[in-house]
């Protein structure tokens, strides 16, 4: 994890805003390039709905916490920024917690298990760490923007892959016909390393291809 | 990571855990005010929701029913009607068809899952001596796997008509509702499980198993508490 963290560390002389929002969606995709959060990404991923509220759910989380860290970053000691970090971050997860209750409860009942797992998501912790704690308010605002945003598209895609084979359908809307045979074990957990070994394949075939030139 | 923020030796150590402190401290407070506004802000809309799905639910486990009404469990076994829980007792919801005729009994009940504790809601016709619905309330189960006891057709087809007879006395249940393995079931009272889903399924036998057990008893001895029109308070 703390290779893949001075990733972002090493940077070129002064990025504009928009390159923090940019680099988040392609260049250092939470997912499909620094291989963060991991542990909702495979558990959550077996339906694009599923997938795609729990990102949205964590990009506000990381949002926040990227908020808060950046302007408390002066007053935290350094000594106990980790715990401080987890704290904001627990905090902003039981918001997010009792907001989707208020939102809908057929929601709450489709997404119970997985909101609180948001705190342990290392991508919003690593944020916090490697940008919000060293940056300021609008660059990290941009940054957890960047990165939310492709959090979402990563979960998305995957989510959509899983369903769409493993259930033969997408936002619970059947796509293929009755006689489909569904793959069952796409949406297992093995079937989330599978999708995700796959989306890392292409996303390394095109850096490689771009590197070659 | 470490490295990257050398402790400073120059100030004093009570200084700087003094530091720590207060940066803990009022972080900590801060934060917990922020959950009790936002707790407080959606508390009323929650419990409004959550009202509401029951109520919702209670007429999708008790078929036919065009109006509900509250009854309380007193601690001496007896049903009295209510308007509102008092938040100890158990409730059960009362079903009424259009005619005003009572269809069934509408009852809450919880267990331990696989994840976390699942909240049911089940109806039972005490005319007929049978489970007639089942709802999930609330459940953490695994996505795709334990949550396929609120969404397995197969599953559910099994509180359709499921026996809870009382025995000839009427004093309890003769044959209490159990769980069996999928394609097992060869008894009115027993609960066909989900393959993949062996943990949550069975549970969801006990549950009913546990609940009807005591409650089918005093309902259908107390038939004639729930028997009156809801609209002649």
């Amino acid at each position: 994890m703390s290779t893949r963290i001075t990733n972002n560390t090493d940077k070129k002389a002064e990025p504009s805003s928009t390159d923090e929002f940019i680099k988040g969606l392609w260049r250092e995709n939470p997912v499909f390039v620094q291989v963060l959060g991991m542990c909702p990404v495979l558990a959550v991923s077996n339906t694009a709905q599923n997938a795609l509220a729990m990102g949205l759910a964590t990009a506000f989380v990381l949002l926040m916490s990227n908020i808060l860290v950046a302007s408390l970053r002066n007053f935290i000691p350094k000594q106990v920024r980790i715990a401080s970090f987890i704290l904001i971050i627990a905090t902003f997860v039981t918001i997010v917690d009792y907001a989707i209750q208020a939102i809908s409860v057929d929601l709450h009942k489709n997404l119970g298990a997985f909101i609180s797992l948001i705190v342990v998501n290392c991508l919003i912790l690593s944020r916090a760490e490697a940008f919000a704690s060293k940056n300021t308010i609008g660059k990290s605002i941009m940054d957890a923007l960047g990165m939310g945003v492709g959090f979402v598209l990563a979960l998305f895609c995957l989510g959509a892959v899983r369903e769409l084979l493993g259930n033969g359908s997408l936002f619970d809307v059947a796509i293929f016909p009755e006689s489909f045979q569904e793959w069952i074990i796409m949406i297992l957990p093995a079937g989330g390393f599978f999708t995700l070994a796959l989306w890392l394949i292409v996303f390394n075939y095109f850096k490689v291809k771009k590197a070659k030139g | 990571m470490n490295a990257n923020h050398p402790v400073s030796s120059q100030t004093n150590p009570s200084e700087e855990s003094k530091k720590m402190l207060i940066a803990m401290v009022s972080i900590g407070i801060f934060c917990a005010l922020l959950i009790v506004l936002v707790y407080e802000g959606t508390k009323e809309r929650i419990d409004r929701l959550r009202t509401e799905a029951l109520e919702k639910a209670v007429f999708k486990v008790l078929p036919g029913i065009s109006n509900t009404r509250m009854f309380l469990l007193g601690a001496d076994g007896n049903f009295k009607p209510v308007e509102a829980p008092d938040g100890k007792s158990q409730v059960v919801y009362a079903g009424y068809d259009d005619a005003g005729e009572f269809i069934g009994v509408a009852i809450e009940a919880r267990g331990q899952g696989y994840a976390d504790v699942i909240r049911i809601l089940y109806g039972y016709d005490p005319h007929s001596q049978t489970i007639v619905g089942f709802y999930v309330l609330e459940s953490k189960e695994t996505p795709g796997l334990g949550d396929k006891i609120e969404k397995d057709e197969n599953f559910l087809a099994n509180f359709k008509a499921l026996s809870a007879k009382l025995d000839p006395e009427s004093t309890r249940i003769q044959n209490k509702v159990i769980p069996v393995k999928q394609g097992g079931k060869s008894n009115p009272w027993e609960v066909e499980g989900i393959t993949g889903a062996t943990i949550s399924s069975r549970a969801i036998g006990n549950i009913i198993g546990e609940s009807s057990s005591v409650m089918a008893p005093l309902i259908y001895n107390q038939i004639e508490t729930f028997n009156v029109n809801p609209d002649s308070k």
